[in-house]
């Protein structure tokens, strides 16, 4: 493989390219012009500020003259001809044709990111066609609402002697049909509307409930006394809640967040947290349970922890679906792929009641470590006859430190650069 | 003669309406059941001489309803018209598969449903 120009070279060559004399360089960065001779016959180690004020006054990207931007270029070359192996690209020379033609390197892995993006939407499209509940729901209610307005209609306009009463039935039926079916294409068109938007991805409902807890940061302050009666006005207020679905689970989510404000206000928190206590020397003291704690810490803010360091919270339901997601710097969430079975929010599910704590280290991010507590607990809001609701829930936060033994994760496996784990799904991008 | 029966499976309230006018109108018995779970006992209780059932039905699938029906010695050979609507090939597959006598996707036209039921029972 030929070997890439040195930073020296390279000053030299953006020099030339410009048609700026190497006094005049010398003088706009401050140096002499033999020192800048031997920075360009790389006899001179450079870097730092010097490198910014030279990159500075050819118009450059320092990235550029020290080579780290081909290297990511070239990288991301090798990943297009990867790719396309039938074109039989020369993969050792990536990086010489991202020093050499840098305008057609940036093209070449532009395209390439560009494609993995379509591949990534296409991805979702069929996930969503095949697995969107929304979708399929909206699709059987406003056909069966046309399969009774057909009949309905073509029973009255049939003629003949309908009795009155069946009449005035079918009439009935139409006008409550249509209705519905208004209804059910409302939500459709809302829905698909929110696709085509600026948030990429598009959106099942909870992805609009996603969206609308990021942009308020997950805090509720009109609910923090606890009064509930306010939460219809505050959903439909909320722009970006589109569909009833969305705007169902943004209520159901809101009354929730109103009893536990209620259950336990946020001085309550605040000052016990100042004072060193645990989440769950919290519930025990304020009389509940840790979820609530995880939950109520979850909206606290930066500058409100006793270290400026905000918490992350993630939840599920029995199926391992994620059902709220408030993620950390560093510890992402999944959006369209199950989540990392090694996560202790799964551990919790299977063992109701017993907190499950953990330092998890991210794969890929050898300095990103976290603090986790999970617990999982289980409802029957139908009674002891009726099916068990489990639910499970995990806090987060920054470990500080890189002390002790840590449990390996990762997002979901097809981020994951673990190749050898044992819970892997299916191969990994990135192998 | 003896009277017609026709068992529909449906938990549509208003399409339950119109094809029990529509049949009843040509002298059909017309019972209907809308629970998936408990389906297959009101089949087997009722004995009609044709079940029109529905895919989507709350607590349990049509498919499942159908797939029980045939494993039973005295449904097995009852005639089943499905109703669904979704219309996709492997749909139409999965419910020949299963042994429905014929399958029929929504909207429908009133004509369409009582020429299938003439010709399924009549």
């Amino acid at each position: 493989m030929e070997r890439a120009p040195l930073t020296g070279s390279r000053i030299r060559s953006y020099r030339l390219e410009r048609a700026i004399r190497q006094s005049d360089l010398a003088e706009a960065c401050e140096i002499s012009a033999s020192y800048l001779n031997l920075i360009e016959h790389n006899r001179r180690r450079i870097g730092g500020a010097l490198l910014v004020r030279i990159a500075k006054a050819l118009d450059v990207d320092p990235a550029y003259l020290s080579g780290v931007a081909e290297v990511r270029l070239a990288t991301e070359m090798d990943a297009a001809a990867e790719a396309h192996p039938e074109a039989s690209p020369e993969r050792s020379r990536a990086e010489e044709l991202a020093t050499r033609f840098p305008g057609w390197a940036r093209l070449i892995a532009r395209q390439q990111r560009e494609v993995r993006r379509l591949e990534q939407v296409i991805e979702r499209l069929g996930d969503r066609l095949t697995h969107d509940p929304f979708l399929s729901a909206s699709m059987h209610n406003a056909l069966s609402s046309v399969t009774s307005i057909r009949s309905s209609s073509a029973i009255l306009n049939q003629g003949g002697d309908i009795e009155p009463e069946w009449q005035a039935r079918f009439h009935r039926n139409i006008f409550e049909d249509s209705q519905r079916l208004t209804e059910a294409m409302e939500d459709l068109v809302g829905y698909l509307d929110a696709d085509g938007g600026d948030a990429p991805g598009g959106s099942l409902p909870q992805d609009d409930l996603d969206r609308w807890l990021v942009s308020v940061n997950w805090r509720i302050d009109a609910l923090e006394d606890g009064d509930a009666s306010q939460i219809g006005q505050i959903v439909s207020e909320a722009e970006v809640l589109t569909t009833r679905a969305a705007r169902h689970l943004a209520t159901t989510y809101l009354e929730r967040y109103a009893t536990d404000a209620a259950a336990l206000p946020l001085p309550q928190l605040v000052e016990p947290l100042a004072a060193g206590a645990t989440a769950s020397q919290v519930a025990q003291s304020a009389g509940v349970d840790l979820p609530v704690v995880f939950r109520r810490l979850a909206v606290l803010r930066a500058d409100e922890t006793p270290d400026g360091e905000p918490y992350g919270l993630v939840a599920c339901d029995a199926s391992g679906t994620l059902t709220y997601r408030k993620p950390l710097s560093g510890f992402d969430l999944p959006r369209y792929s199950a989540a990392c079975p090694f996560w202790p929010l799964f551990t919790a599910l299977q063992r109701p009641m017993t907190p499950v704590i953990d330092t998890l280290s991210m794969s890929g991010r050898e300095e990103a470590r976290f603090d986790v507590q999970a617990l999982a607990q289980v409802s029957y809001p139908a009674g002891f006859d009726g099916p068990a609701v489990s639910e499970a829930w995990m806090l987060i936060r920054s470990h500080l430190g890189d002390d002790g033994r840590t449990t390996r994760v990762g997002t979901s496996c097809r981020i994951c650069p673990e190749t050898a784990c044992v819970g892997r799904r299916e191969p990994s991008v990135f192998v | 003669m003896q009277e017609r029966r026709v068992l529909l499976i449906e938990d549509e309230p208003n399409i339950i309406e119109a094809i029990r006018f529509i049949l009843s109108r040509d002298g059909w018995r017309v019972d209907t059941h809308s629970d998936g779970s408990t389906a297959l006992e009101a089949i087997q209780r009722r004995a009609p001489d044709l079940v029109i059932l529905d895919v989507m039905l709350p607590n349990r699938s049509g498919y499942d309803i159908l797939h029980d029906l045939r494993g039973a010695e005295e449904t097995r050979e009852t005639p089943v018209l499905m109703l669904t609507a979704r219309g996709q090939k492997k749909d139409r597959e999965l419910a020949e598969k299963l042994g429905a006598s014929r399958f029929m996707t929504k909207p429908f036209s009133n004509g369409e449903i009582l020429e299938t039921v003439r010709e399924l029972a009549g």
